[in-house]
């Protein structure tokens, strides 16, 4: 529960605040910033929560605003967090960016929008395409004004009846994201994978589907046996269409889908992955005069599949300078302002190595402050037409009343997570880590 | 109102605009006003003018009056009658939209003469056939109780909402029984005069819960979150119940949106505690892992709280995570406040069979930049030497490879870690000493020193140059800070006493320094003391200050046991993520001793009241011990890490005995414990009175600790640290009282 939410600028500025309880004054805005710059001040964490003569602030980050909401209360924190979440990413699919400009630009359906979400407190519909079926940004042009928000409080909340389309189609994208973190002695300290599969809908009516996948607790609990590998889930989410108490009986995904785009259900398994992409990197620093890099990249997947997009971040010193680089494939860029070099590599064939060389220049005078900053290397790529996990799509059953036959597509992706990094190896000469 | 409004400006201009003859000039005259009420300009003057545009058909223009309305309200209370007509004649709009907005914002108002008009449209609404306007009525009625209780009593409004409770739309029962809940918070938190607890609105019984139980599986995500914190009130019947509640809530944890998650974890972990068949416990338990692991996905933030509730989980059953230590390590880009709950949840699950794995990271993160995370990521190294014996000399290996980096505050914090582990391992690790020692000159902050010269007053006898290593501070002492200071004087004094010719010289230098030239009372009466000691009674000199001192250990729990249990009842709010009870921050309570002991009689658990507060009054003195932060570096305490029996603590003490008739007595004796500015404490008053038995051997050492606390002597490292000034509020607040 929120008393007050609000939009600050980085000055602390609200740029726009809606009261929701007349227990909390808008006015404790004013002490969001001072009280953040405060805690950094004296060197302490400023934490998502914390509390100040009475009033809790609960704020996130997003681009160069916060959002913020006070309560007086013991309130929920993680329902409010999530909430402002939440609000980010509904007003990001209304405007785009979500930044000062555009949060001045649309003071007004922002208006609409905070009392549609959220009544005394408590949050309501967050879902931006129901929402965007009654709160437009052009509401001029509507001719008629936007009548009952029926699936508002549907038993089915988000999808409106009487949707048609000429062709029904499904299209699936599996998606895996691996993050996986490598030790600088090679050892692979922590590895997961976070499988997405995403739908596209474009079926007529209130269609019941049911996705079948590879999942070897379902095989368990139906008694059969899979025809190839099956796959343990260490972890599932759902999207609110998804029948949570069925799936919990017999592991049955069924639902009646949204209409469009959205993510269907998300897992996760933990299961020791190999480094799909290797990356070595030997480091030679010279102190004060010249640094010299080779880096090694090792497809270790197999030969009939090939990873895309492979981008490896390799930090350097914020100091280097004159960069030469010389690869056997691809192209080096020095990036500046992220403190390292790329190397790209357009299409990388499983099973293949490659290597490249850089050189930089160190200034003969070292920064004294500038302490060994060893940030990891970081890896991006996609490998089309292949999961990690081996999941599959089993079948897709889509019933309707109207009895249409409708088609299912589905694609396969693996993909670098958000955490795809390897730590860099020690310097030549220093004493390896010794392995406990 | 002003009446003699300038003729010009930006206001003269609006208000002509807004009863301009055309309706799209008239709309954007509104849509001005509301972007300077948003800069915050006041534009309370063309309340009138705006009021006039609230007939219209266009629902985004009537949506901008309503928000001007809404703003405005308070200020224009004699006006705001004027716009009474329009509001009910809305909530009779055939689009049902427009009802709902009515409804809504008329409950928004706040304004006492609009109030009285609220009440038919309300009833109205509350039974109108869609249930968009239902979900939103229910909420309606809550927020007239907050500013009417009598009104929705005497309109029946609550048998209503009761009523909504068994509605066929789940968003509706999710709006009602959010509207009841809050209702009942604001009811039973008043003050009552009579000073009973006041009964509560929303009593759930069998039949209110197999409806809820029944909307759960079919209402969006935050009903969700509404229903299952009203179940996790429900007080089950019997063992079956609990049982069936747990089982049909377990399919939450499959919910994508992290609040429903946590607030299933909630239910489960309080219905869980009646329910005594182990291969459901074990299973329930199995099943709550994997989604607490995912909820390490989220963005940071809800990272952060899930963090900070596992954290209270793992306290109360250790088991859960068991296998999942490495998801928990933390990643280069991680903010520093996930990485400190991730180091602190990466202790509590160490064991034999991971810690090679933690150790091999804790030495990463000690090689990172953030100078504060590497900090405690050493501090975490030496809590897993303390925590699991075996570890102990991997543990001194990394912590001397550190060393070797002689990076000058990983050196530092390396030492004070180091002083730690000798207290826990006493004579294991003498090797070390040179390495420690060949350090001295890097130490520039007191706590290192301090830990240093400590370690060299311990095992001055197996150091050969213990004295020149002591002298460099003696001749340095009136420079050194106060703790520095203390240590120097004990050091000297336990090396006078181990080697009594080669320190002859020394003690008498220190002894005269620490009496004639310091300004420190606390340094000045310890050195008194030190010398009519070893003047008169060398033997008691040496069972004094060469006292055997208790083992340390790692405690299990950061919060006493009986907060830890309400916490856990408070999964997910701010309660638990502050790790403090909801009374110690919600400002209007003051943690008395009666609601503590309330309480503690209110735990299921049948705990009696006094155990219960001799609990908290070591928990107090047990969560100073834990905020590393927080404990100065004094006398030869370890850091943060000591927690020994609580038995003889006096407060706690004279609880049991009931001997004190005044509870707030009890109380301050009870905080006195933990906190440092009760005159009438004993000596031993000081943050670490956890650690009951050195006093008596060394009681010097606990007089100086105690005294420089008090405030205005405490130098740079025995003034109480301000990371941690919010949570030492409440105690502020007591002390405040008296």
């Amino acid at each position: 529960m929120a008393s007050v939410v609000a939009i600050l600028d980085l000055k602390g500025k609200p740029l726009i605040q809606r009261s929701y309880r007349d227990d909390v004054s808008p006015s404790n805005l004013e002490r969001f910033l001072p009280l953040v710059l405060e805690l950094e001040e004296e060197g302490n964490q400023v934490t998502p929560c914390f509390s100040s003569q009475g009033i809790n602030f609960m704020h996130i980050r997003h681009n160069n605003v916060y959002l913020v909401a006070m309560s007086k209360r013991n309130t929920n924190a993680a329902e409010v967090i999530v909430f402002l979440h939440r609000l980010v990413q509904v007003l990001v699919e209304y405007f785009k960016e979500l930044e000062e400009e555009s949060i001045r630009d649309n003071f007004v359906i922002i208006y609409e929008l905070l009392d549609e979400m959220m009544d005394f407190g408590y949050p309501q519909t967050t879902e931006s395409k129901i929402l965007q079926e009654y709160i437009t940004q052009d509401a001029y042009k509507l001719t008629v004004a936007p009548t009952a928000p029926i699936t508002v409080t549907n038993a089915v909340s988000w999808r409106s009846e009487g949707i048609r389309y000429r062709k029904n189609e499904v299209f699936l994208d599996v998606i895996e994201s691996v993050n996986l973190l490598v030790n600088s002695n090679g050892a692979v300290v922590r590895s997961e994978i976070l499988g997405s599969v995403k739908m596209k809908c474009y079926l007529s009516g209130m269609p019941e589907l049911r996705l079948g996948l590879n999942d070897k607790a379902m095989f368990e609990s139906t008694g059969r046996t899979p025809h190839g590998k099956a796959v343990e889930m260490e972890d599932v989410k759902f999207h609110q269409c998804v029948r949570l108490s069925r799936f919990e009986s017999d592991r049955t995904i069924s639902f009646i889908p949204p209409d469009g785009e959205f993510e269907l259900m998300s897992y996760r398994l933990s299961t020791p992955v190999k480094p799909l992409i290797w990356v070595e990197a030997a480091v030679e620093s010279h102190k004060g005069s010249r640094v010299e890099y080779m880096v090694k990249v090792k497809a270790q997947f197999k030969r009939r599949s090939t990873a895309n997009n492979v981008e490896i971040y390799v930090p350097v010193s914020d100091d280097a300078d004159t960069p030469k680089f010389r690869a056997s494939t691809g192209s080096v860029q020095y990036a500046p302002d992220k403190s390292a070099f790329v190397w790209k590599i357009k299409q990388l064939g499983g099973g293949r190595e490659f290597l490249m060389r850089a050189h930089f220049g160190l200034p003969s005078v070292k920064n004294a402050e500038d302490s060994e900053r060893r940030p990891p290397i970081t890896v991006k790529f996609e490998i089309p037409y292949f999961t990690v996990s081996g999941i599959q799509v089993r079948y897709l059953k889509i019933v309707e009343k109207s009895g249409y036959q409708a088609l299912p597509w589905v694609r396969y992706i693996t993909q670098h997570g958000d955490d795809y990094s390897l730590r860099t190896a020690l310097e030549k000469g220093s004493a390896p880590i010794v392995p406990m | 109102m002003n009446r003699a409004a300038p003729k010009k400006g930006e206001n003269y201009e609006l208000r002509a605009d807004l009863n301009s003859e055309y309706r799209e000039k008239r709309k954007d005259a509104i849509k001005r006003v509301i972007a300077n009420m948003t800069v915050g300009k006041d534009v309370s003057g063309l309340f009138p003018d705006v009021l006039k545009n609230m007939q219209t058909e266009d629902i985004e223009q009537k949506k901008l009056v309503y928000l001007y309305l809404m703003n405005y309200a308070k200020t224009q209370p004699e006006l705001v009658i004027l716009a009474v007509n329009t509001f009910v004649r809305d909530t009779d709009d055939p689009n049902p939209l427009v009802r709902a907005l009515a409804i809504r914002t008329m409950g928004c108002l706040r304004a006492d003469k609009i109030i009285d008009y609220l009440a038919d449209p309300l009833q109205k609404c509350l039974r109108d056939e869609n249930p968009y306007v239902r979900k939103t009525a229910a909420l309606c009625v809550a927020k007239l109780y907050e500013m009417k209780p009598e009104l929705v009593i005497d309109n029946g409004f609550l048998e209503q909402l009761q009523d909504l409770v068994s509605d066929a739309n789940p968003m509706v029962v999710a709006n009602a029984v959010t509207a009841l809940s809050d209702i009942h918070v604001a009811a039973t938190s008043e003050p009552s005069t009579s000073g009973e607890p006041q009964p509560g609105v929303f009593n759930i019984n069998t039949h209110i819960l197999s409806k809820l139980l029944i909307a759960l599986n079919e209402c969006t995500e935050w009903g969700r979150v509404s229903i299952l914190t009203a179940l996790s009130r429900y007080k089950a019947q019997d063992d079956k119940e609990s049982e069936h509640i747990c089982e049909r809530v377990v399919p939450q944890f499959q919910h994508a949106n992290a609040s429903v998650v946590l607030a299933a974890v909630k239910v489960i972990m309080i219905h869980m505690r009646h329910v005594h068949r182990p291969d459901l416990v074990k299973q329930l338990v199995r099943k709550m892992a994997p989604p607490l692991v995912t909820l390490l996905s989220a963005p940071p933030e809800v990272q952060w709280v899930a963090l900070r509730n596992i954290s209270l989980l793992l306290q109360k059953r250790p088991d859960i995570l068991q296998n999942e230590m490495r998801v928990f390590f933390c990643k280069y880009n991680d903010p520093s406040y996930v990485k400190v709950e991730k180091l602190d949840i990466m202790i509590k699950l160490a064991g034999d069979n991971n810690v090679d794995s933690l150790l091999s990271e804790l030495k990463e993160y000690a090689s990172e930049v953030d100078v504060d995370f590497v900090r405690k990521s050493i501090k975490a190294i030496g809590q897993c030497a303390i925590k699991l014996d075996s570890s102990a000399d991997r543990c001194v290996n990394v912590l001397l490879e550190l060393i070797g980096t002689r990076v000058s505050y990983v050196v530092q914090e390396a030492v004070v870690v180091m002083k730690d582990i000798f207290r826990k391992y006493p004579s294991t690790y003498e090797g070390v000493i040179p390495t420690l020692c060949a350090n001295l000159e890097e130490l520039d902050e007191p706590e290192a020193k301090a830990s240093l010269i400590w370690i060299i007053g311990e095992y001055a006898n197996k150091i050969d140059n213990a004295a020149e290593l002591l002298e460099v501070f003696v001749n340095t002492f009136v420079e050194e800070s106060y703790a520095v200071q203390l240590q120097t004087l004990s050091a000297v004094v336990k090396l006078f006493l181990k080697k009594p010719d080669s320190a002859q010289g020394l003690v008498q230098k220190v002894l005269n320094t620490a009496t004639k030239d310091c300004d420190s009372p606390d340094v000045r009466d310890r050195a008194y003391i030190y010398w009519r000691l070893l003047s008169t009674d060398p033997a008691a000199a040496k069972a004094v200050v060469l006292a055997h001192r208790p083992p340390i250990t790692l405690p299990r729990t950061t919060v006493p046991p009986i907060v830890l249990e309400e916490l856990i009842g408070d999964i997910s709010s701010l309660a638990s993520v502050y790790h403090k009870p909801a009374e110690t921050f919600i400002g209007k309570g003051r943690l008395g001793a009666d609601a503590l002991q309330r309480k503690a009689a209110e735990q299921d658990d049948e705990v009696s009241a006094q155990k219960a507060l001799q609990e908290i009054a070591a928990g107090q003195q047990a969560e100073n011990l834990l905020d590393f932060d927080d404990v100065p570096a004094d006398e030869d305490r370890p850091t943060g890490l000591a927690a020994t029996s609580f038995t003889s603590t006096p407060a706690a003490a004279n609880l049991i005995s009931g001997k004190s008739t005044n509870p707030l007595d009890d109380l301050v004796s009870i905080f006195g414990g933990a906190s440092m500015e009760v005159p009438q404490q004993p000596p031993r008053a000081n943050g670490l009175g956890g650690l009951s038995s050195p006093i008596a051997a060394d009681p010097f050492a606990s007089l100086g600790g105690g005294a420089s606390r008090t405030p205005g002597l405490g130098s740079g490292v025995t003034s109480p640290v301000p990371t941690q000034s919010r949570q030492q509020q409440p105690q502020e607040d007591l002390l405040g009282l008296f």
